[in-house]
Parts: C-alpha cells; sequence; structure tokens
C-alpha cells in the first residue's frame, strides 16, 4: 500500500458523504454545532461561497456575508463534524474559481447573478 | 514488554476529535518488528533486546548480518537492527513478533528520526541570523559579517557560522500518541514528527 493510501485510509471514516455539490458564487446556508457548557444548540450561518479549498479531509469552504455594514468571513472545514449540514440555497453564476475581489466591492457591485 | 518499535513515517493528515475540532496527526507505519538476539549480563554485561525492522533483498544483505540472523532463525531478512535497553528481558523469545499494539490511545512517547538535510547552509537559515537589507545600498544582504573582536586575532572554535545542515537524529520528547490501528500496525502521533516521510523513526515509551 503506497503511502498516499495510507492517509487517504485513515482519514476515510472522518468523510463525509453526502455533501452537496458547491461552487464559488453559491449562497450556502451551514448548521454550526455550538457547545455552550454542557448545552450544544446549533448556530446558521448563511453566506457567498467566495473559495473553496480541496484536498480529502482539509476541504474547506469560505463563505462571506455582509452584517450590519462589516463584512463577515468564515472558513469551514467541510467535513467537520461540527459543521453538521450544508444547504445550497442559490446557485450563482461566476467566472472565477477564488473570489476575493468581492472583499474590495460593497452593495449594488459586490452581486452575484443567479445560474438559470 | 518492549519499550519501544520502530517504524516508517507515512506523513501527515488530520482527523477531527469527538468535540469536532481538527487534530493535525503523523501516521507512522510501525512493526512488526521481530527480536533477533536477547544480551543479558552474563552474555553481554548489561541488559538489551536487538530488534529487527523492515524488508531487504537477500542481496543487499551483508554476510556477517546474514549469519546473525541465521543464528536468530530469521526467514525474513529486516533491513534495520536496533537494540533497546532494558531492565527486564523475560518473555521476549528469538523471532518474536512485536507490533503496534503495545502502545494504546494517551500515551506520552518520544519519537527520534533523521531530519531532512538542508545541504550547505548560510547563516540566515542555518541559525536564523537576521541579514541586512536587500536594498538601499546594502552590499553583504544574507552574509554573517563579523566573526568576533580583534583582539584574539582568530575565530572562536563553536562559532555559528554557514554550512552543513539537517541531516542529523533530532529527539522529540513528551508527543501524544492520538490512535492506534493495531490491526494495520499504524500509530498517529499528535502533531509532527522529525524526518522526511518513508524514513525511519523509532518510537519510545519512556519520556525521559
Amino acid at each position: 500500500m503506497s503511502k498516499g493510501a495510507i492517509l487517504t485510509s485513515v482519514a476515510e471514516p472522518c468523510i463525509k458523504s453526502d455533501l452537496p455539490s458547491m461552487n464559488p458564487g453559491d449562497t450556502v446556508r451551514v448548521h454550526v454545532k455550538v457547545r455552550e457548557g454542557n448545552k450544544e444548540r446549533i448556530q446558521m450561518f448563511e453566506g457567498t461561497v467566495i473559495a473553496i479549498k480541496h484536498g480529502g479531509i482539509s476541504e474547506t469552504v469560505t463563505l462571506r456575508k455582509i452584517t450590519s455594514g462589516v463584512g463577515v468571513e468564515r472558513t469551514f472545514p467541510l467535513h467537520s463534524p461540527n459543521a453538521s449540514k450544508f444547504e445550497v440555497l442559490r446557485r450563482g453564476k461566476v467566472r472565477r474559481a477564488k473570489l476575493y475581489y468581492l472583499r474590495t466591492k460593497v452593495g449594488k457591485d459586490a452581486r452575484i447573478k443567479e445560474k438559470r | 514488554m518492549l519499550p519501544g518499535i520502530l517504524g516508517t513515517k507515512v506523513g501527515m493528515t488530520h482527523l477531527f476529535d469527538e468535540e469536532g475540532r481538527m487534530v493535525p496527526v503523523t501516521v507512522i507505519q510501525a512493526g512488526p518488528v521481530v527480536v533477533t538476539q536477547i544480551k543479558t549480563d552474563e552474555t553481554d554485561g548489561y541488559k538489551a533486546v536487538q530488534v529487527g525492522f523492515g524488508e531487504a533483498k537477500e542481496k543487499n544483505i551483508t554476510f556477517p548480518k546474514f549469519g546473525h540472523l541465521k543464528k536468530a532463525g530469521l526467514t525474513k531478512n529486516v533491513k534495520t537492527l536496533k537494540e533497546f535497553r532494558m531492565d527486564d528481558v523475560s518473555g521476549l523469545e528469538l523471532g518474536q513478533e512485536i507490533d503496534a499494539s503495545i502502545f494504546e490511545a494517551g500515551q506520552k512517547v518520544t519519537v527520534t528520526g533523521t531530519s531532512k538535510g538542508r545541504g550547505f547552509a548560510g547563516g540566515v537559515k542555518r541559525y536564523h541570523f537576521k541579514g541586512q537589507h536587500m536594498t538601499h545600498g546594502y552590499m553583504t544582504h544574507r552574509r554573517p559579517l563579523s566573526n568576533g573582536a580583534t583582539g584574539p586575532q582568530r575565530v572562536f572554535k563553536g562559532s555559528r557560522r554557514p554550512g552543513h545542515m539537517g541531516d542529523e537524529t533530532v529527539t522529540q520528547k513528551g508527543l501524544k500518541i492520538y490512535k492506534v490501528d493495531a490491526e494495520r500496525n499504524l500509530i498517529m502521533v499528535d502533531g509532527s514528527v522529525p524526518g522526511a516521510n518513508g524514513t525511519l523513526v523509532i518510537i519510545n515509551k519512556v519520556v525521559k
């Protein structure tokens, strides 16, 4: 067994198989598990996918949203048990893989066309 | 029981623990090792157990080593031989196979490996010298500059100069075992481990 195959097989049990296909420009809602003391509750985070980083168990998705005029970005490991559910709300039409240019855009400029 | 085991560093990945935290782990293919010699006070003046690990082609084994392994009654040729000092060698016999199950999750270990070779490296890389400016008229850039006072008219031995870096034995103490896969002889160590992927590492139970 090659080194790469061993590493893949080690991480395999942690990998989720039921993830929806997400692309840059999509609007996604994440159900985040939050622990407060002994209690556990679900918090929602909704934003635009501005970057997806691949790589087996290390895959992450970066979401960006504007909350009361302040840009907020959060990166979620796709296979983390704390990010319990991903919902795709809207498919966006974009021409780039990384939408970092959205950071310099505000208001109407920061819109993304919907895929039809 | 053997205080340590030999293994090959496979590489790093990460896993999620029960609280959902990402844990970086180094995967080590540890064992199985086979006992090749048992040293006792009577025969050698000290107590130790020699174990062999890995596979080697017959043509690559020296004749003395071949004879040594034959004496131990081994059928396969091992690549590496390594000795572990022990206070009590009872319970071990020649040819016995020992696998990764001697370790358990949560245990603190010491891992020894050979660091990656950096070749002939300068002072900035080797000793973290600051270096000078790249621009603004500086012509020295990354040179080590002063080698000491003019008083002794020589450079003291042991001064930090450019030279060969890496490819030396490095021991990392107090590492934690995150998980053991006894079926496949895999040990997952929390964090990083010295050396390049595919090289020999020694995992010791003793944390000195």
